[in-house]
């Protein structure tokens, strides 16, 4: 049976689903303030309204997303108390003190946004105004970077002495500060921020493709695809790096996301392909010498691989595709982004042309794969531990029988969450398209630059 | 005083924070649903719509500061609670996560509706009604340890007199406090109509809560005889309780004072709360767990301590800034912004 009452398997299909809804909102919520700060400022810097309202309207659907945000991210840290029970009991000593610091850069957040959205016309100086969406960049980006720590903890956990199976001896700042932290916050805050101008690049895209002429969804394009750009290219660099973190770090993940079975210098990467019985890699793609590359800068580099595992401490294959579903996805974005950007910048050239635009709005829901496949690959790649190397995640979850039914409950809860929010969303942009908003700020709809 | 007290004590205190804040939140939800129903609302749904709005997130941060808190400082809570409460937490959190996303939902995005409304309403009660088991359950005799497993006694925590008792103690004190905060919200406001409907459901709302206390200090004394000598040990704070409850019934009675009849209500629970608090030390879980188990490292606690100041020092200031801008500016309360 697949669904016999197992609590460990049934704790981590709910985390997972948790984790991975929760992961969207929290991305966006990252993500978008950065995006309206940007906006603001060129509205002020160009003097253009236009940017201005971007920011605006940003800010109304950004209180949605991250309402959403709020409460899954309470499920989620109730939960982790509530299904990895063993866990919390051994690693709430040193992770309590990032996950705190989440909660008050979030609150700090919070307080800003909401004097942030009532408070557009309250002042006479722009500047002012922009100044408040400072205080929501930093506590967004550093919610961000507190809870990553707490994952980069599990998985190079440091900081702490085990004796009989106790944690002792806790330096709180080395357990946050440790090996993986480094890669891993820098590469999730940017993606959060690729995300972002995507989602936004996405909607923008969709909006002339259906034949909206508006000036306003042009710049919106513009400006996210320029910014898509720069964080493209960003989260490439910063992958790099984290790939070079797992080689020296966590070997094993890196060779299960390759499929590299001997330990070899001038390892090559491998694209795709599938695994056959006999532990063959078919139909793939092989790049000679990419995968020493990745792990240490020269082909010369020594890759450990599978066989030198033993076999009960090795995470799941299928992370492979993952590891290639994201570097694909974000190969894409930043060749996509950079084409717009050229295009745009050669005189003469249309880059509002409609497959252009087609694949900007596909990437909009690509960089969200990319991001949920980025994080099954490095959750499911450190299996089977919950604290690398150091508890297994079968000795952290909880013993209940009725995780089973909380399942049922948490999927339809998240169903109905999300259905919601998407209809709110669409109701709230419809009920005031922004031709109407411009109508009634009296906002001229041609480019007055 | 040990790390193991200052820890308790700052915990307590956020409990205290959410049980003040949230109960405002959860009652002004049910009086607007209420209202709604009984064809009132247009008296006091303005009042209610105009004090909510900036406030519902920060109602949700006092919680989570306590629960990622308290496994911070006391992580073999986890193990014990996290086992034995999967089933009420987890309600407890989907009747939160609904409560808050659709009142964003309501007040943001779409218009008003009957069902968001409803909802609020609704979880506006349940929620105190499903949090409050961690308080039944931690008197002990509810939670059965064998072995590597923890488990809660659904028949002996559903028939038992105290737990319904503390139930009912904790919804008719989210009325009651909720109704003596939005009279002196009314008042500020000047908004005549508002305040009589309010006032009259605080002075409804009054003899429950106070009755229920009564009566549920005495249901201890036969559930938990250990935890009701150090209570009665306390007498005074309790004294102290009862005498502020007189005084805020007498000032909201006399239609005077409405500020100060508030205030004395926080601190009617607030002595009630840490007396209760005090006697249960040093447990958590009788028998099970005091607050000296698992607590092995000072270095943590330190640096949770340090946390908690510097985070104070920063949310203070922004709290306040959010008081001036949305709760206690005269123009804002009065609607004229
Ligand atoms: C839009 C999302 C996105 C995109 C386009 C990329 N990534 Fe990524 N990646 C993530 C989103 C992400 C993530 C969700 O943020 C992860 C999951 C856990 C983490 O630390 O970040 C991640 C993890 C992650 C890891 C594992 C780190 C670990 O487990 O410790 C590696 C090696 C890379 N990435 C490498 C790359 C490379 C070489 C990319 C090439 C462009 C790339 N990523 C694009
Ligand atoms: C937000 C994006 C995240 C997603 C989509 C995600 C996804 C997952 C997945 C797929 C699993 C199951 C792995 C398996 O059992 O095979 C898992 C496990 C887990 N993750 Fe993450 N994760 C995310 C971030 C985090 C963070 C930031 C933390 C740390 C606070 C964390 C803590 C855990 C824990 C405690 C488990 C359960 C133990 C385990 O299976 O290893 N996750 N997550
Ligand atoms: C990819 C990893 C994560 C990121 C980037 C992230 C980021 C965020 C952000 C930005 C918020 C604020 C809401 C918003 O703006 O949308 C939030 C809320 C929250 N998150 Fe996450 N989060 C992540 C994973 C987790 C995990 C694993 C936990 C559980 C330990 C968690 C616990 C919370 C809590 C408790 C809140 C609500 C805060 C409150 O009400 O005070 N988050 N998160």
């Amino acid at each position: 049976m697949f669904f016999e009452n197992d609590p460990v398997l049934l704790s981590r299909i709910l985390t997972y689903l948790t984790l991975g809804f929760h992961a969207i909102f929290a991305t966006i919520g990252v993500g978008i303030p950065m995006m309206i700060a940007i906006a603001e400022w060129m509205g002020i810097k160009r003097n253009d309204p236009h940017y201005t309202l971007l920011a605006r309207r940003w800010a109304r659907g950004f209180v949605i997303t991250v309402a959403v945000g709020v409460v899954t991210g309470t499920a989620m840290g109730l939960q982790l108390s509530l299904l990895w029970p063993n866990f919390m009991q051994a690693a709430g000593h040193t992770i309590g003190l990032p996950m705190f610091m989440e909660t008050f850069a979030f609150f700090f957040e919070a307080i800003f946004l909401g004097i942030y959205l009532y408070t557009f016309d309250r002042f006479k100086s722009k500047m002012k105004h922009f100044l408040l969406v400072i205080p929501i960049v930093i506590g967004a980006t550093a919610s961000a970077f507190f809870i990553t720590t707490v994952n980069a903890f599990m998985n190079a956990p440091q900081g702490f002495e085990m004796v009989n199976g106790v944690v002792t001896n806790v330096s709180p700042i080395e357990a946050m500060f440790n090996p993986a932290t480094p890669t891993k916050v820098s590469h999730v805050i940017i993606t959060c921020y690729l995300t972002a101008a995507f989602v936004l690049g996405a909607i923008a895209a969709v909006k002339i493709i259906r034949g909206n002429k508006s000036v306003y969804h042009r710049k919106a394009l513009h400006l996210t695809m320029i910014a898509g750009a720069v964080f493209a290219l960003g989260t490439a660099a910063i992958g790099d790096f984290s790939g070079k973190y797992l080689h020296e770090y966590q070997p094993e993940k890196l060779a299960a996301a390759e499929w590299h079975f001997e330990t070899e210098t001038e390892a090559p990467l491998i694209l795709g392909g599938i695994l056959t019985d006999e532990g063959e890699v078919e139909y793939a793609l092989e790049i000679p010498y990419a995968l020493s590359i990745l792990a240490g800068f020269s082909p010369d580099t020594e890759v450990t691989g599978l066989n030198d595992f033993d076999e009960d401490e090795l995470p799941p294959l299928f992370v492979h595709y993952f590891f290639d579903l994201m570097v694909g996805i974000g190969m894409y974005l930043a060749f996509v982004s950079m084409l717009f950007v050229f295009m745009n910048w050669k005189k003469g050239w249309n880059a509002f042309n409609k497959p252009l635009l087609m694949m900007i709005a596909a990437g909009g829901p690509l960089s969200i794969v990319a991001m949920e496949s980025g994080w099954i690959f490095a959750e499911v790649g450190r299996q089977p531990w919950i604290l690398n190397g150091i508890m297994r995640t079968s000795e952290g979850a909880t013993t209940s029988d009725h995780v089973g039914l909380m399942l049922i409950l948490f999927a339809l809860l998240y169903t109905v969450l999300g259905v919601t929010c998407i209809t709110v969303l669409k109701k709230m942009f419809q009920r005031n398209p922004v031709e109407k908003e411009m109508h009634k700020r009296g906002i001229d709809n041609y480019d007055i630059r | 005083m040990s790390y193991e007290i200052i820890g308790i004590t700052v915990l307590w205190l956020f409990l205290y924070g959410y049980l003040i804040v949230a109960s405002v939140d959860f009652g002004a939800g049910f009086f607007s649903y209420y209202t709604k129903r009984t064809k009132k609302d247009h008296k006091i749904h303005s009042i209610i719509q105009r004090y909510l709005s900036p406030v519902w997130e920060v109602t949700n941060v006092f919680l989570v500061f306590f629960f990622i808190g308290i496994v911070g400082f006391f992580p073999d809570t986890a193990y014990y609670y996290g086992t034995a409460l999967l089933i009420p937490g987890s309600v407890a959190i989907i009747l939160l996560a609904i409560r808050g996303s659709y009142y964003a939902f309501a007040t943001y995005g779409a218009k008003e509706s009957s069902f968001y409304n409803f909802l609020y309403g609704a979880t506006g009660l349940l929620i105190p009604a499903s949090l409050t088991t961690v308080l039944t359950v931690s008197e002990g005799g509810y939670i059965q340890v064998q072995g590597d497993n923890v488990q809660l006694l659904y028949g002996e925590l559903f028939t038992s007199l105290y737990s319904w008792g503390v139930v009912i103690l904790a919804v008719v004190s989210v009325l009651f406090i909720s109704a003596a905060f939005l009279t002196y919200y009314a008042a500020r406001a000047k908004d005549q109509t508002a305040l009589e409907l309010l006032r009259k459901y605080a002075l409804i709302w009054a003899g429950p809560a106070i009755g229920m206390g009564i009566i549920v200090f005495f249901l201890l004394g036969r559930r938990n005889p250990t935890h009701f000598e150090g209570m009665l040990d306390l007498w005074w704070m309790f004294a102290v309780s009862f005498a502020a409850f007189a005084g805020a019934l007498y000032f909201i009675w006399k239609r005077k004072k409405y500020g100060t009849a508030f205030i004395l209500v926080m601190v009617q629970y607030f002595a009630a709360f840490f007396a209760y608090g005090a006697a249960h030390l040093p447990y958590l879980l009788y028998p099970y767990l005091t607050i000296y188990d698992g607590f092995t490292n000072d270095a943590m606690a330190l640096a949770l301590v340090i946390a908690f100041i510097a985070g104070l020092l920063l949310l203070i200031p922004s709290l306040y800034l959010l008081m001036r801008l949305f709760l206690f500016d005269a123009e804002y309360v009065e609607g004229r912004r």
